[in-house]
C-alpha cells in the first residue's frame, strides 16, 4: 500500500471516531477509511513489529493522540522521511516507535531491518510496573534502515535531545510522574 | 541580544535572560486549553498521579479553560458521556473558564479564547488542538499539543522540554483588492511554502497589510499557519491588539506588547505583495494544492460551508450576507452556515446577517465546529464536492473519503453559492 507524502491524522484515525479515546479501544479504527488496510490490521495479517514506510510530513493535521495510540496498539513502527511536529511529539510521549529517515525507499512487502542507536533496547529506567509494561523504550540515537529486498541502506536522523529524554524515561507519563514527585512541597 | 517574538516570550516564561532557536526550555504556561478531548486528558492526568499517593489537583484551575465545541450538542451517547465526565471534573477542580453547550457563552475554542480576553500578548498558550496557533494573532506564543502532554501541563504548570523554534518572517505588503482577504493571503503562502514548509518553526507576520488588518483577519493568518506545519503563527502585538482586547474582549488591565527586535535573526524572510492577489482556492486533497480562482472557476459544488475557527466570525458573515442579500442559493447546491460562537451568532442576528443568509436559502447551524471535521452534521455523499471556508481538505475530512473539499474565503463561498459552482466574487456584483 502506497500512501505517499502528507498522510494526515484524518487518514490514520478519522475524526468521526474521536469520541473513542482509550488506548485499548482506538486500534480498531486505525486507517478506518482504508478498509482493506484496517481489516488486515485487525486480522493481524500485518504482523506486530511491521514497519510503515512513509513519505514526508507523516501525521500532519489534527493533534488527536488517537492517531498515535491506534498505531501503537498494533505494535507498528513508523519510518518516515519526516514527521509533522505534533504527531512526532505524541509518538514520543506515548512510546510509539518512530524513526525519521529522509532517504528511505521501500515497497509493500519489502523486508526492512531497523538498527537504532547503540545497545538498543536500553534498560528501562522508568519507575513502575505499569510503565514497564506500557512502554518499550528504544534509544533512537542515530542508526540506519536496511531494505534487504532492494539492498538500500538509509541513515536515520537522531531524535532531538528533549524528545530523547522522554523516550528514555519510558514515555511522558512516567517522566511527568517523576517530576511531580520531585516538586517542592508547599507547606 | 537581538530576539524574535517567540525568543522573548520563551526567555521570560522560562526565567532566562535570553534564549535562541534550538535551546531547550521549560516555560511556565499561562493558559491551557482543551475541548471535548479533555476526557482523554483527564484519563492521562490520573495515570500520572497513579501510585504517587498525591491528591489529584490541577496546578492552577484559573489557567485552565475547557470549551465544548467539536460535537455540540452531542451527536452520540459516547460523546455525551465524555462531556458528562468532563463536566464532573470541571466541578471538582473548580475550573471557571468552562464553556458548556450554551447559547450565551458557547462556541469554538479558537473564538472563545480571544472573545473572552483569555489570551494576552506575551503569553505561553497551549491547547489540545492543532489550530491553537490561532492565538498568536494576539501576540502570544500558542501551540498545539497532545492530550498526554496537556495532562503533564495540568500536573506541573510547565511545558516540558520545549525546543525554541526558529522563526520565518512573512511580510505582507500592499492593499487587498475588494473581496480578497487574509484567507487568500494565507492560502497563497501555504501554496508557496508547502504543507510542511514551516514544520517546527514559527511564522511571524509583518508588513503594512498586517498592520492595517483587524484582529479577525490576523486570527485567520495564525489559524492557518498550522497548515504550513508551523508550531505557531505570531502577529507581534500592536495598537490593534490593544483595541481588540479593550473594545471587543472587555479587557481592562494593562496590555504589554512584546515586539521583535529590529534586527532579529530569522531563518528566512518571505515577502508577498497582496495588492495583485486574486482569490485563492486550496484544491483536493491538500491544503498546499493552491490555485487562483480562475483555474477552477465553474467546478460544480454540492455543498458550501461558511463557518469554523478560520472564517466563522462576524466580519466573515457580513461579507457573505453582503453578497447573498436579496439573491438565492442555486437549487443545485446547499449552503451551510455555522458561526464561530454564540456571541457571533447573536451579533449576526442583530445585524440581520442571519436572516439575509436564511432568506437566500442558507441553513443556519448552531455555533461550533460543525461539519469541518466530519463528525457532526453536514456529511458529504459519495462523489460529492464541497467548497468550504474551513482550514482542511484532507481526504475524508468531511466524513467521507469518497468526496472532495475545496477551501476558500467567505466571499468566494458566497459568490459560489449563487452560481452553484466555484465563482470569482469580484464578478458577483
Amino acid at each position: 500500500m502506497k500512501l505517499g507524502d502528507d498522510v494526515s491524522t484524518d487518514i490514520i484515525y478519522p475524526g468521526r471516531f474521536m469520541a473513542t479515546v482509550l488506548p485499548a479501544e482506538t486500534p480498531r479504527h486505525a486507517f478506518a477509511d482504508i478498509p482493506q488496510f484496517n481489516s488486515r490490521l485487525l486480522k493481524k495479517e500485518i504482523a506486530p513489529g511491521s514497519v510503515i514506510v512513509a513519505g514526508k510530513n507523516f501525521g500532519c493535521g489534527s493533534s488527536r493522540e488517537q492517531a498515535v495510540s491506534a498505531l501503537k496498539g498494533h505494535e507498528l513502527v513508523v519510518a518516515a522521511k519526516s514527521f509533522a511536529r505534533i504527531f512526532l511529539q505524541n509518538a514520543v510521549n506515548l512510546g510509539l516507535k518512530t524513526v525519521a529517515c529522509p532517504g528511505i525507499e521501500a515497497s509493500e512487502g519489502d523486508e526492512v531491518e531497523l538498527t537504532v542507536g547503540q545497545g538498543c533496547p536500553v534498560p528501562n529506567a522508568s519507575d513502575s510496573e505499569n510503565s514497564r509494561r506500557e512502554f518499550s523504550p528504544v534509544r533512537v540515537g542515530g542508526g540506519h534502515v536496511i531494505n534487504h529486498s532492494t539492498g538500500g541502506r538509509f541513515d536515520l536522523i537522531p531524535l532531538p535531545r528533549p524528545r530523547q529524554e522522554i523516550m528514555d524515561a519510558g514515555g511522558l507519563i512516567p517522566y511527568a510522574r517523576v517530576r511531580l514527585l520531585k516538586r517542592p512541597k508547599i507547606i | 541580544m537581538i530576539r524574535t517574538v517567540v525568543e522573548k516570550i520563551l526567555a521570560r516564561a522560562s526565567g532566562r535572560s535570553g534564549v535562541t532557536a534550538g535551546d531547550v526550555v521549560e516555560p511556565r504556561v499561562d493558559l491551557a486549553m482543551s475541548h471535548e478531548n479533555a476526557a482523554l486528558v483527564i484519563h492521562q492526568f490520573s495515570e500520572i498521579y497513579r501510585g504517587t499517593g498525591l491528591d489529584m489537583r490541577v496546578w492552577d484551575p484559573s489557567r485552565i479553560t475547557i470549551i465544548f465545541d467539536h460535537r455540540t450538542p452531542a451527536e452520540s451517547a459516547k460523546t455525551a458521556t465524555n462531556q458528562k465526565k468532563v463536566r464532573a471534573f470541571v466541578g471538582e477542580q473548580r475550573i471557571d473558564k468552562f464553556h458548556d453547550i450554551r447559547g450565551d457563552r458557547g462556541g469554538i475554542c479558537h473564538q472563545i479564547l480571544p472573545e473572552y480576553g483569555y489570551v494576552r500578548p506575551g503569553q505561553v498558550v497551549v491547547g489540545t488542538d492543532s489550530h491553537t496557533t490561532t492565538h498568536g494573532a494576539l501576540g502570544a506564543f500558542a501551540f498545539g499539543i497532545g492530550a498526554t502532554e496537556m495532562a503533564a501541563v495540568w500536573a506541573l504548570g510547565t511545558a516540558l522540554n520545549v525546543e525554541v523554534p526558529g522563526t520565518i518572517k512573512v511580510i505582507l505588503r500592499g492593499r487587498f483588492a475588494a473581496r480578497v482577504c487574509a484567507k487568500d493571503a494565507i492560502l497563497h503562502l501555504i501554496g508557496q511554502i508547502s504543507a510542511e514548509g514551516a514544520n517546527f518553526r514559527v511564522i511571524e507576520f509583518h508588513g503594512d497589510a498586517v498592520d492595517r488588518m483587524p484582529t479577525s483577519g490576523r486570527l485567520v493568518l495564525c489559524n492557518m499557519a498550522m497548515e504550513a506545519g508551523a508550531t505557531s503563527g505570531i502577529v507581534p502585538a500592536d495598537e490593534e491588539t490593544r483595541r481588540y482586547l479593550r473594545e471587543e474582549a472587555g479587557v481592562s488591565d494593562d496590555i504589554e506588547c512584546v515586539r521583535p527586535d529590529e534586527d532579529a535573526s530569522y531563518e528566512r524572510s518571505i515577502e508577498i505583495d497582496v495588492s495583485d492577489l486574486s482569490p485563492q482556492i486550496a484544491c483536493p486533497h491538500r491544503v498546499d494544492n493552491v490555485k487562483s480562482v480562475d483555474a477552477v472557476e465553474g467546478v460544480k459544488v454540492d455543498q458550501i460551508v461558511i463557518g469554523s475557527c478560520t472564517n466563522g466570525r462576524l466580519d466573515d458573515l457580513a461579507i457573505a450576507a453582503g453578497i447573498l442579500r436579496g439573491r438565492k442559493v442555486a437549487a443545485s447546491t446547499r449552503l451551510l452556515v455555522f458561526p464561530a460562537s454564540w456571541r457571533v451568532y447573536q451579533a449576526a442576528l442583530k445585524e440581520g446577517y442571519l436572516s439575509d443568509l436564511a432568506e437566500s436559502g442558507a441553513t443556519i447551524l448552531n455555533a461550533g465546529c460543525g461539519c469541518c471535521l466530519g463528525v457532526h452534521q453536514g456529511a458529504l455523499g459519495d462523489g460529492e464536492v464541497a467548497l468550504s471556508t474551513t482550514n482542511r481538505n484532507f481526504q475524508g475530512r468531511m466524513g467521507n473519503p469518497d468526496s472532495e473539499v475545496y477551501l476558500c474565503s467567505p466571499a468566494v463561498a458566497a459568490a459560489s453559492a449563487i452560481a452553484g459552482a466555484i465563482a470569482d466574487p469580484r464578478k458577483a456584483g
